[in-house]
């Protein structure tokens, strides 16, 4: 099992294979598509992380030791983001994830979509995905 | 022949349309949300800081003097601009949602009662729907909806018949934020009139593309905010008949506003002091002159023409990408376009746009209920002004199309 670290640099070596913007949004684009589909049972209004232009929906339960995450969007680079950071925090343990540093956001030139707020719900989501791990902690 | 505009020379008046944005150049289509600023305007703030900057209305030294001086010039160019019979109706606020929400703390509390209707339209903004939410809780009055239809054209039938004597305000905009309809206030305001109601136009869009005469149109109160019409941002104006004007009550307390203090009580200030408690927002408004000479030194119709062509343009280039649906159609529109486009969601062109440098709004523009009438989570705008180009349009287009392929 990787650490969540290492997926981080995975991530970041494969996008640092992209000369120019484009091919990196296409690739990112292409993660959105290939995103497992989320249950449509989860994407219940609890479920909701508000942006003001778009939804996410994110859905978390413990597997064993392991929290495994579900999430989707209505919009597609939103959504490729939103695959980057179940590669990186789903299957490990709520503390791993509490501690994660997510530094490969920045690395990879997509920290842009984290500073717009208000539009995605994106860092709204990257908080609800640590507060789930906090909770299932404060449980075991 | 009219004039036409020499956009070489206007564009650079504006000197923030020349720049690259993420490696090319910056196409700036979100005129709508804010206008940019001219070199004046710039200019102006500048030397009020550096020359004149000094409290108002209450010193008596040189620089208080000139500052006053300034800041009252702006509200006498105003007159002038919206043919007002006065300056004292001249109120200058923060904003057009600052001065709808004057309206209804004073105007609104002081005369709507359980039972009265205030009548919006499924076409505004949200500044122009929660202020009468709010007062609309606190005074037991109702607030009812004027329907649009499929094109984006108010239904004047539902208006006249929702127009009955239980109506104490109609507020509606000049120009729908989001889809570019122009709505026919002339015949509205007459309308509204004649069961007695009392209208408040919003004309937060429509300044920077028509001349308005508030005497001839005889709306009770017309707001709008200089940002949006080449000025600085956090100034705004309400203008207000003189009878209604006087008879509200004062919204903030303050400096300025008053004309004697003491704990016994306290007498207020004539208008338009009134209504500016308060150090204003001096620099900004001073400066705002300056856009609306700017305005006056061009040619009014090449303005216009310049705009009607760019909007004609888009919409002939646009409607020819497959999937792509305009939302608002109605015959009489400003340079705005909105549009959708099948499988697509609005944000994702947003986003790849601005890495082509190409600036756009999207997303429900502050009209959440419009968007609910048609359905959609929202939409991509591209809004225009005169300094805009064809040239421009074309490598929005081109742009357009490529985010369309990278998302296919
Ligand atoms: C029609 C309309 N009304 C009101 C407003 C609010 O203006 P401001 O934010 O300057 O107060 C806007 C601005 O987007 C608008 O377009």
């Amino acid at each position: 099992m990787s650490t969540i670290n290492h997926t981080q640099d995975e991530l970041i070596d494969e996008f640092g294979l992209f000369e120019d913007w484009a091919d990196k949004y296409e690739y990112l684009i292409d993660l959105g598509k290939k995103l497992l589909p989320m249950s449509e049972s989860f994407k219940t209004e609890e479920n909701v992380i508000k942006g003001c232009q778009s939804k996410v929906w994110l859905h978390a339960e413990k597997q064993g030791d392991l929290v495994v995450f579900q999430a989707d969007s209505e919009a597609i680079i939103v959504k490729g983001m939103i695959s980057m950071l179940i590669r990186v925090l789903s299957n490990h343990t709520p503390e791993e994830i509490m501690k994660a540093d997510l530094y490969f956001i920045d690395q990879i030139g997509m920290s842009q979509h984290l500073a717009q707020t208000r539009s995605n719900g994106l860092v709204a989501m990257v908080k609800q995905m640590k507060n789930y791990a906090l909770a299932f902690n404060a449980l075991s | 022949m009219a004039e036409k505009l020499d956009l070489n020379l206007i564009r650079k008046d504006f000197p923030i349309l020349d720049q690259q944005v993420n490696g090319s150049p910056l196409v700036y289509f979100d005129n709508a949300a804010t206008t940019q600023k001219p070199h004046v305007v710039i200019d102006a703030l500048h030397r009020y800081y550096t020359q004149d900057n000094a409290n108002i209305h209450r010193g008596l030294h040189t620089l208080a003097e000139r500052a006053t001086t300034g800041y009252e010039l702006t509200r006498t160019k105003l007159k002038d601009f919206l043919h007002a019979p006065s300056t004292d109706q001249i109120i200058f606020t923060s904003g057009t949602t600052a001065g709808i929400n004057l309206v209804a703390q004073t105007y609104g509390r002081a005369n709507f009662r359980a039972g009265d209707v205030i009548l919006v339209s499924n076409l505004e903004h949200h500044s122009n729907i929660v202020p009468w939410q709010m007062i609309a809780e606190e005074t037991g009055a109702a607030v009812q909806v004027i329907p649009v239809d499929e094109l984006g054209v108010l239904d004047m039938v539902a208006y006249q018949s929702l127009l009955t004597d239980r109506v104490k305000l109609v507020a509606v905009n000049h120009v729908s934020n989001a889809i570019g309809t122009i709505n026919p206030i002339k015949q509205m305001i007459d309308m509204a009139h004649r069961v007695g109601a009392k209208i408040l136009i919003d004309g937060a869009q429509s300044v920077a593309h028509f001349d308005i005469d508030v005497q001839d149109l005889g709306m009770d109160f017309f707001v709008f905010s200089a940002h949006k019409l080449f000025g600085p941002t956090g100034v705004g104006v309400l203008y207000g008949k003189r009878e209604l004007l006087e008879s509200m009550p004062p919204y903030q307390g303050g400096g300025e506003m008053i004309k004697e203090v003491s704990f016994s009580g306290t007498t207020y200030n004539e208008l338009p002091y009134k209504f500016e408690a308060g150090t204003p927002n001096i620099a900004d408004v001073y400066a705002f002159g300056f856009a609306l000479d700017y305005l006056a030194s061009l040619p009014q119709n090449a303005v216009w023409e310049q705009e009607k062509a760019l909007l004609d343009y888009a919409t002939e280039q646009l409607s020819q990408i497959d999937g792509l649906r305009i939302v608002g159609q109605a015959p009489e529109k400003i340079a705005v376009v909105s549009f959708v486009i099948e499988g697509v969601h609005p944000q994702d062109i947003g986003v790849l746009l601005d890495k082509f440098g190409v600036a756009i709004r999207t997303g429900h523009h502050c009209a959440q209920p419009l968007m609910a009438r048609y359905d959609l989570v929202g939409t991509c705008r591209a809004s225009f002004a005169f300094y805009n180009t064809k040239e421009e349009i074309d490598l929005f287009v081109k742009a357009l199309k490529r985010c369309l392929m990278m998302l296919s």
